[in-house]
């Protein structure tokens, strides 16, 4: 290449200033070499020769300003090279041509990418049905701690590369006895106490997971994990696609999530909407007990990263789990806990328990509710939340965390953007109060979201108030 | 348990360990495609071809090139920051693939998805290419952790600079890495500057080899223009970690002779200092002069060597520069794997 062309030192920068020649015609130069400096208001940048040669001429005096970028500046000609027409510039290419395009090579343009112009759309995302249960199959009840325990114990029977790591989870059986008797079936080497270093741990699971490991990742809470949420979303999210579909972190991060009780503003946060946001990731947050085991089964086989937000209350309530040698459920399916035509209530995780006992109160006043547990939050399962709407016309969702940006924000636009027509009253979120956590009791239950307010909300929205 | 070296002072090692003439002439080649590639990269910056961030390695072409011809190739795991150019050229990934990415073309390692800095290869056993200053050591322990596991017997080298050399979490991944004697080596490429903050500007301490000392990871200075003390060292520490010691810290005093990243104000350190290393403690040159001084090769041999890389980063280049731009159906692919 015998032309030097007139460098940016930014993607933005346009022109710039020639401060100074170092080297002067029929000088000898070779690579490396600094031929010019270059300055802008931000800054000054050396420019080096790439390829060997000799200074045949200077086409840009030291001094001149205002030198687009992609201008020749000097013509250097290696052994054997001579001037001629392919390599000198085109008459005016110095910054007296406005353009400043007449020498740009051709190469400096992109080739035009193939149609179509647009990426098109998102791919629609379709949820699987959860499987038929075998028939006469025994249902036991279990504790949502016991599911989530099975659920790990299971997939660390099946697949050696599974392990977990996390504070308390080994010797003392798990903060929240989660991982009770982990320790004792599979071990040290895959039941591992961790120091106290979300963010360090964090990081190394991924690394792990990018080696061809399965790791859970237990965050004695996710409030603990925004020490983490780097290595959750800048590593693990974004990995397979900044690496061209090379690289994958197929992992689980779990934990509780959201407000325990009287445990203050910095251990009572819910995530739900902060994990929901990201591209990668996907994002759980079972109810009940079969859920919990279902879906953490399915999460550890995920080969994608997984966000599985559980949350402390719920680990003692009961429900009925199939006694099946592997009960997995899809992952990314609502479930209509209810079916109903008057109006529907859509929530998850704990946010689910106000929204069953309000259920129970409304259907009892004559209220035909549908409810829905959304249990993942990524991919949300739209189809079911937009056609249950079409139906009954009126939407009410509830949750724990706050009103802005949170998940029954985004219900809200989907519905309103897919579904506005069928509306017959404004989407209405029961929600967590926009205030941190309150540590007084009082306090806090006017913080949460209660029962009175999901029936005052359905009230409001089929006009019965 | 810290060796020292002094950087400055090592113009010629006169106890530097020797290398085979094979082992010179295998640095040279690989630290001039280094060197070379890095200079087209500029180039293609300054023409607007290659956006964003662009850091460049020259200065700086040792460090990799000792430590990989330390390593065992296809087997152990390296992982470094955003300066990562001249860890996947060395690694022996295709230096077309990595030219098309700073380009953002479809033939680029990842697609063109990743830019400068987020390269990758299983293949190869590198493993970024990371933007997050620091974040790399603790995914770099995360890979030991694969290898003690599964007890494949490889060696993760985790490489940062001193910049990263004050997170908080480098010193967690410390902790853990000596608790449960993780296969890792921890190379730190003190160039001097962070961005535009010397060390001595950022740093309470600035021996980092001895960052490790209240974990009880041994450390050592190593002089980073040398590829021989470079090399030597790496071996010693892969030795260490591969046999079940745990980690290892090699602080690299090297240097880099371009600014920070293309856009660099450069007006953080003198002219004099950056001329003083290039003519001085130059990596390339000192082996170009072993070399020719031990009657190696000849001139014109050394020639044919340097028209042959420069051979394979003008193929690059133009690869780089006539690659067609992912297809927009691309914009959607990869975020997540169906199960």
């Amino acid at each position: 290449m015998p032309q030097i062309l007139m460098p940016a030192l930014s993607p933005t920068m346009e022109e710039g200033k020639l401060a100074k020649w170092l080297v002067k015609v029929g000088d000898t130069v070779k690579s490396g070499d600094v031929l010019a400096e270059i300055e802008t208001d931000k800054a000054t940048m050396e420019v080096e020769s790439v390829d060997e040669g000799v200074v045949k001429e200077i086409l840009v005096e030291e001094g001149t300003e205002g030198v687009k970028v992609n201008t020749p500046i000097a013509l250097v000609l290696g052994e054997g090279e001579e001037v001629g027409e392919g390599n000198r510039p085109a008459a005016q290419a110095t910054s007296s041509d406005p353009e400043g395009q007449s020498a740009v090579p051709e190469a400096a343009a992109a080739p035009a990418p193939a149609e179509p112009k647009t990426g098109g759309e998102a791919p629609k995302f379709v949820a699987q049905n959860d499987p038929d249960l075998p028939e006469g199959v025994e249902m036991v009840e279990l504790t949502v701690r016991q599911a989530l325990n099975e659920a790990m114990a299971e997939e660390m029977r099946s697949d050696a590369n599974v392990f977990i790591m996390g504070e308390e989870v080994a010797e003392y059986q798990g903060a929240y006895k989660v991982t009770q008797g982990l320790l004792q079936e599979f071990g040290p080497q895959r039941v591992i106490d961790t120091p106290i270093t979300e963010h360090g741990f964090a990081g190394l699971a991924v690394g792990a997971a990018f080696a061809g490991l399965k790791p859970i990742v237990e965050f004695m809470t996710w409030n603990f994990a925004m020490q983490a949420i780097d290595q959750i979303i800048n590593s693990a999210a974004k990995q397979l696609y900044m690496s061209g579909g090379q690289v994958k972190a197929p992992m689980v991060f779990r934990g509780p999530n959201g407000a325990a009780a009287r445990v203050a503003a910095q251990h009572s946060q819910d995530y739900s909407a902060w994990y929901s946001h990201v591209p990668g990731l996907t994002v759980i947050a079972p109810y009940s007990a079969a859920d919990a085991k279902g879906l953490l089964k399915a999460a550890i086989r995920s080969p994608n990263p997984v966000v599985f937000l559980e949350n402390e209350i719920l680990y003692g309530s009961t429900g009925l789990v199939p006694k099946m040698d592997d009960f997995v459920l899809p992952i990314g399916k609502a479930r209509i806990t209810r079916k109903g035509a008057d109006v529907t209530i859509v929530s998850f995780s704990m946010g689910m328990r106000y929204a069953t006992q309000a259920t129970e109160k409304l259907v009892a006043a004559g209220v035909d509710v549908e409810l829905i547990d959304l249990r993942t939050l990524r991919p949300m399962d739209s189809d079911t939340v937009i056609e249950s709407v079409k139906k009954t016309g009126r939407l009410v969702t509830v949750e724990e965390g706050w009103p802005q940006g949170g998940i029954g924000a985004e219900l809200a636009a989907r519905v309103m953007e897919q579904a506005f027509d069928y509306l017959d009253a404004p989407v209405l979120r029961v929600t967590g109060k926009d205030v941190p956590m309150p540590y007084a009791a009082n306090l806090e239950k006017l913080a949460l979201p209660n029962v009175d307010e999901v029936i005052a909300a359905v009230n409001a929205v089929t006009y019965r108030s | 348990m810290a060796r020292k070296a002094t950087a400055t002072s090592a113009k010629t090692q006169p106890n530097a360990p020797q290398f085979t003439n094979e082992q010179d002439l295998e640095a040279f080649r690989e630290m001039l495609l280094i060197r070379r590639f890095e200079e087209k990269a500029g180039q293609m910056y300054g023409m607007g071809l290659i956006g964003g961030f662009c850091h460049l390695y020259i200065g700086q072409e040792a460090v990799v090139t000792g430590i990989t011809m330390a390593s065992e190739k296809g087997k152990d795991a390296q992982i470094t920051g955003y300066r990562d150019h001249g860890h996947m050229l060395v690694m022996g990934l295709d230096p077309k693939g990595v030219m098309a990415e700073l380009t953002g073309r479809q033939g680029g390692l990842s697609k063109g998805k990743g830019g400068s800095m987020h390269m990758f290869s299983n293949e190869h056993r590198f493993y970024g290419g990371n933007g997050i200053v620091g974040a790399q050591v603790s995914l770099g322990a995360g890979l030991a952790f694969a290898s003690k596991y599964t007890g494949d017997g490889s060696v993760s080298i985790a490489y940062f600079g001193d910049g990263a050399a004050n997170q908080g979490q480098v010193y967690e991944t410390f902790n853990m890495a000596k608790l449960w004697k993780l296969p890792v080596v921890f190379i730190i490429e003190n160039n001097k500057y962070a961005m535009g903050t010397s060390i001595e500007r950022a740093a309470a301490t600035t021996d980092f080899s001895m960052r490790g000392a209240s974990f009880d990871i041994p450390g050592e200075q190593v002089d980073g223009m040398d590829v021989r003390m470079v090399y030597d060292a790496a071996k010693r520490a892969i030795e260490h970690a591969r046999s079940g010691n745990g980690p290892y810290i090699l602080e690299m005093l090297t240097y880099r002779y371009r600014g920070h990243s293309m856009s660099d104000p450069a007006k953080y350190r003198s002219k004099d200092e950056v001329t003083k290393y290039r003519q001085e403690r130059d990596p390339i040159e000192q082996v170009r002069a072993r070399l020719i001084e031990g009657g190696v090769v000849t001139e014109e041999e050394l020639k044919k060597i340097e028209t042959d890389i420069r051979a394979i980063v003008t193929e690059a280049a133009d690869f780089a520069t006539n690659d067609p731009e992912p297809d927009p159906s691309e914009l959607w692919t990869d975020i997540t794997i169906e199960a």
